[in-house]
C-alpha cells in the first residue's frame, strides 16, 4: 500500500514496535472494558504513540501519547493494531 | 458488641437543601490532577474519610474552612477519567453528582480540577460532566507548570467554549484559589440551572468523538501544551535503567526497612513503654477493684499492646506517601511487575506487600492503588503472611529457648539465624502459594489488564505528606481501635469469669483446658491454648500472657519463662508454635482494616478460617516431622 504522504506504510501490532518507532494506532482488539479504558486514557485510534523505553525486566514497555507516559504489558500492547509510519528520506 | 463495632458509613450532615443555595459542592478531577491536594488545600485537617455504602471506594469530605466557608461541605470524588460506568470509582462519582448516593446530599456546584499540562487529554472529562448541567467552575491545576514551561491557554475563550467560569489555579502553592470563594459566593445566593442547550456536547459514552470534542476546543481557545519535563526523562533513564533501575530500587527499600526498624522499632519500644507506665500510674489511683483490673489490664493493656504499633505504622504510611506523591511508587510498580506477574498479581502489588514485612495493616491500606479489583482483593488476602514484626516476640523467645546457637557459616549465620530465616521464607512461600491459588480459583480474571499511567516526578510537599499520615493514622485508630476496644473487654470479661479466679480457672482457662485434646497433636499443652486464645487480639500478646502462666505454675516459678518453656515443651511442640504463628491470623487490627477495605465480613472471615487451617496443619505437620526425625 503506497501512501502519497508519508510514503510506506505497513500494519503491526505494537508490541513488535521498537524504541524510539512512532505509529499511529489503527485499532483495539481489546474487550470493552479494556479497551474502554485505555480509550479513555488517550489511546484512540488516529492518536500518534511513540516507544520510550522497556521496563529493567524487557515488560512491560513504556509509550508516550498525548503528553503523558503509561505502561502497557506485552499481552495488552499485542492486540493493538498500529501502522506505522517510515518517513521517507 | 454490635453497637461499637458498627460500619464507618457516615452519612454528611449538612443544613436542610434551600432551592437555589449551595450548601453541597462536588470536586471531581481525572487521576493525577492534582485532585487531592486542592482537596487538602481547601479542607484543611477539617476533612473526614469514610467508605461509600456498599462499595469500596473511599469517601473524602470536608469543610471548605481553607477558603474561609465552613459553612459549605466539600465532597472529594474518586479519580477517574470519564463517567462511564466501567469503573466502581466512575459508578460511585455519577451516583454522587446524581444525588443517588445514599448519605450523601446531592451536590449543588461541582468544581472541575484539570492538570493543564496535560489539557487536551483531560478535557474530554469536562464533556460528561458539563452536561450534568450543574454550576461548574473549571479549574486549570499546575498552571504556574504549563506557562514556566511555555505553555499557553486563553482562559477566556475556554469559557466562551465550555459556557463555565475558568481560573488557572496551582493547588501545591495556593495560589488562585480566590477565583472558587468568587464563584461561590456569587453562586451561593441564587444558583441559575445552567443552560446546557447552546453547548455543542460529544455523543455520550463514545471516547473517540469526546477525544475530537477536545481536541476542537483546545485548537480553538490556542492552547499549546508545554514541553514534557526534562527532569522525568533524565531521571526515569537512571532509575529505570536496566541494571541501574533495579539496583537503585533495592536501595530504595532497604533504606526503607533499615529506617522503619530502626528507628520505628525504638520508637515503639518506647511508646509502648510510655504506655504500661502511665497505665499503672493511672491503675494507683484506681485502688485494687475489679474496676481496675478491668481498665488497666483489660482495657488499657489491650489497646496499649495495638496502640506499641502505631509509630512504625505512621512511619510506613509516610514512605508509602514519599514515593507516591514523588512520582517513584509507578516506577517500582514497572520494575517489579515481571516478577509479581509470575505469582499472579501485578507490580502494584510489590509495595504494599513489602510494607506488610513490617505491619500488614498499612499494606492493606496501600491497595488502593491497585485498580483491579481481583488483584487488589488477592493482594490484601495474601498481605497477613508476610512475617510483621508482631510476629518476632515469640519467634524471638521460642529460638533462644529451644535452638541452640552452633555456627553454621563462619560466626555471623548460626542455627538460630538460620531458623529465624526460615520463618520469613516459611511465610513468603504461603504468601506465594496462596496467591496462586486465589488468582486460580475464586479471584480468577479473564483479562486484568496491567495499565500503568508514569506520572512526572514531583517533589512532596510536607503538607500534603502530614495530611496523609494524620488521615491514614485516624483511620487506623478508627476502624481498629473501636474492635479492639470490643475484643478486649470480652477476652477480659472471659479471662475473669467466674470472679476471683486465676488465668487457668477462669473461662478462658477452662477453653484452653478444654481444647487441649484437639492443639495436643501439635505439641502444645492448654497454656499454650490459652495462649493462642489471648492472642486473638495481637500476636505478641502471647509472650506476656504465657510469662503470666508459668510465673503463677508453681512447678515452673522459680524459673525464667525460657527454662520454664523448655521444662513444659518438647523441641517439637516450640516449632510447631512459631509455624503456627507464622500461618495464623492472629490479629484483630489486620481483620478490622480487611473488612473496611474490602467492605464485608466475608472476606475476612474467609482470611481467618483459611489461616487457621493452614497454621493447624503446619504446626502439626512440623511437630510430627520433628518428633520422628529427632
Amino acid at each position: 500500500m503506497k501512501d502519497g504522504f508519508h510514503g510506506w506504510t505497513k500494519l503491526n501490532a505494537l508490541s513488535e514496535l521498537g524504541i524510539g518507532k512512532m505509529a499511529v494506532i489503527e485499532a483495539l482488539d481489546l474487550p470493552d472494558e479494556v479497551g474502554h479504558h485505555l480509550m479513555h486514557m488517550g489511546i484512540v485510534p488516529e492518536a500518534r504513540i511513540v516507544v520510550i523505553r522497556r521496563a529493567p525486566a524487557g515488560d512491560p514497555t513504556v509509550y508516550y501519547i498525548d503528553g503523558f507516559e503509561i505502561a502497557l504489558r506485552r499481552e495488552t500492547a499485542r492486540s493493538i493494531r498500529v501502522r506505522t509510519v517510515e518517513e521517507d528520506l | 458488641m454490635s453497637d461499637c463495632c458498627t460500619t464507618d458509613t457516615i452519612d454528611i450532615k449538612v443544613e436542610p437543601r434551600i432551592p437555589g443555595k449551595i450548601r453541597t459542592v462536588a470536586l471531581i478531577g481525572p487521576p493525577n490532577s492534582g485532585k487531592s491536594t486542592l482537596f487538602n488545600r481547601l479542607t484543611g485537617l477539617r476533612q473526614k474519610v469514610a467508605n461509600y455504602p456498599g462499595v469500596t471506594v473511599e469517601q473524602h469530605f470536608g469543610k471548605l474552612s481553607g477558603i474561609g466557608r465552613g459553612d459549605l461541605v466539600l465532597i472529594d470524588l474518586p479519580g477517574i477519567y470519564s463517567l462511564d460506568s466501567y469503573s466502581e470509582d466512575a459508578r460511585v462519582a455519577v451516583d454522587v453528582l446524581h444525588g443517588d448516593m445514599p448519605g450523601t446530599p446531592a451536590p449543588d456546584a461541582v468544581l472541575l480540577v484539570l492538570d493543564s499540562l496535560h489539557l487536551r487529554r483531560q478535557l474530554t472529562l469536562a464533556a460528561p460532566v458539563l452536561s450534568l448541567g450543574l454550576p461548574t467552575l473549571l479549574l486549570l491545576n499546575m498552571s504556574d507548570l504549563m506557562e514556566s514551561r511555555g505553555g499557553e491557554v486563553n482562559t477566556l475563550a475556554l469559557a466562551q467554549e465550555l459556557g463555565v467560569p475558568v481560573a488557572k489555579i496551582s493547588a501545591s502553592r495556593g495560589t488562585g484559589l480566590d477565583s472558587i470563594t468568587h464563584f461561590l459566593d456569587r453562586k451561593s445566593e441564587v444558583v441559575q440551572p445552567r443552560s446546557t442547550s447552546k453547548l455543542e456536547l460529544p455523543v455520550v459514552g463514545n471516547a473517540r468523538s469526546y477525544r475530537q470534542w477536545a481536541t476542537g476546543i483546545s485548537t480553538r481557545t490556542k492552547y499549546k501544551a508545554p514541553l514534557s519535563s526534562e527532569w522525568t526523562r533524565k531521571l526515569d533513564r537512571v532509575l529505570l535503567h536496566r541494571i541501574a533501575g533495579p539496583l537503585l530500587f533495592l536501595a530504595v527499600v532497604i533504606s526503607v526497612f533499615q529506617v522503619v526498624f530502626s528507628i520505628g522499632q525504638p520508637l515503639s519500644n518506647t511508646f509502648g513503654d510510655f504506655l504500661n507506665s502511665a497505665g499503672a500510674r493511672i491503675g494507683t489511683f484506681l485502688g485494687n477493684g475489679w474496676f481496675e483490673s478491668l481498665l488497666i489490664d483489660g482495657i488499657w493493656k489491650g489497646v496499649a499492646s495495638v496502640l506499641v504499633f502505631l509509630p512504625q505504622i505512621l512511619l510506613l504510611f509516610l514512605f508509602i506517601g514519599v514515593l507516591e506523591d514523588s512520582g517513584y511508587l509507578a516506577r517500582a510498580a514497572l520494575i517489579a511487575d515481571r516478577v509479581m506477574r509470575s505469582i499472579g498479581l501485578n507490580g502494584k502489588a510489590f509495595i504494599p506487600l513489602l510494607s506488610a514485612y513490617a505491619c500488614a495493616v498499612p499494606a492493606i491500606m496501600a491497595t488502593r492503588t491497585i485498580e483491579n479489583k481481583r488483584d487488589r482483593f488477592a493482594t490484601i488476602l495474601v498481605a497477613p503472611f508476610m512475617t510483621c514484626s508482631a510476629r518476632l516476640p515469640i519467634y524471638l523467645l521460642m529460638i533462644a529457648a529451644f535452638i541452640p546457637n552452633k555456627p553454621i557459616i563462619g560466626e555471623f549465620f548460626g542455627l538460630r539465624a538460620a531458623v529465624m530465616l526460615s520463618l520469613y521464607l516459611l511465610g513468603f512461600l504461603a504468601a506465594l502459594g496462596t496467591a496462586r491459588l486465589l488468582k486460580s480459583s475464586i479471584l480468577k480474571a479473564a483479562s486484568a489488564p496491567f495499565i500503568l499511567e508514569l506520572p512526572q516526578y514531583r517533589l512532596p510537599t510536607l503538607r500534603s505528606l502530614g495530611l496523609r499520615v494524620v488521615d491514614r493514622g485516624k483511620v487506623f485508630l478508627k476502624q481498629a481501635g473501636t474492635i479492639i476496644l470490643c475484643v478486649t473487654v470480652v477476652l477480659w470479661i472471659l479471662s475473669h469469669v467466674p470472679f476471683h479466679s486465676t488465668l487457668p480457672e477462669s473461662f478462658i482457662g477452662h477453653v484452653g483446658q478444654w481444647i487441649e485434646p484437639v492443639i495436643r497433636p501439635l505439641g502444645f499443652n492448654w497454656k499454650i491454648g490459652i495462649g493462642l486464645l489471648s492472642s486473638i487480639i495481637a500476636r505478641e500478646v502471647i509472650v506476656g500472657t504465657l510469662g503470666t502462666l508459668y510465673g503463677a505454675d508453681p512447678a515452673t516459678q522459680s524459673l525464667s519463662l525460657q527454662a520454664a518453656l523448655r521444662h513444659d515443651l518438647t523441641l517439637g511442640g516450640a516449632m510447631a508454635l512459631v509455624v503456627f504463628f507464622a500461618f495464623a491470623m492472629q490479629c484483630t487490627s489486620t481483620l478490622a482494616i480487611v473488612r473496611r477495605e474490602t467492605n464485608s465480613w466475608r472476606w475476612p472471615a474467609l482470611q481467618f478460617a483459611y489461616m487457621s487451617v493452614l497454621a493447624y496443619l503446619g504446626a502439626l505437620a512440623t511437630n510430627q516431622l520433628i518428633t520422628h526425625l529427632f
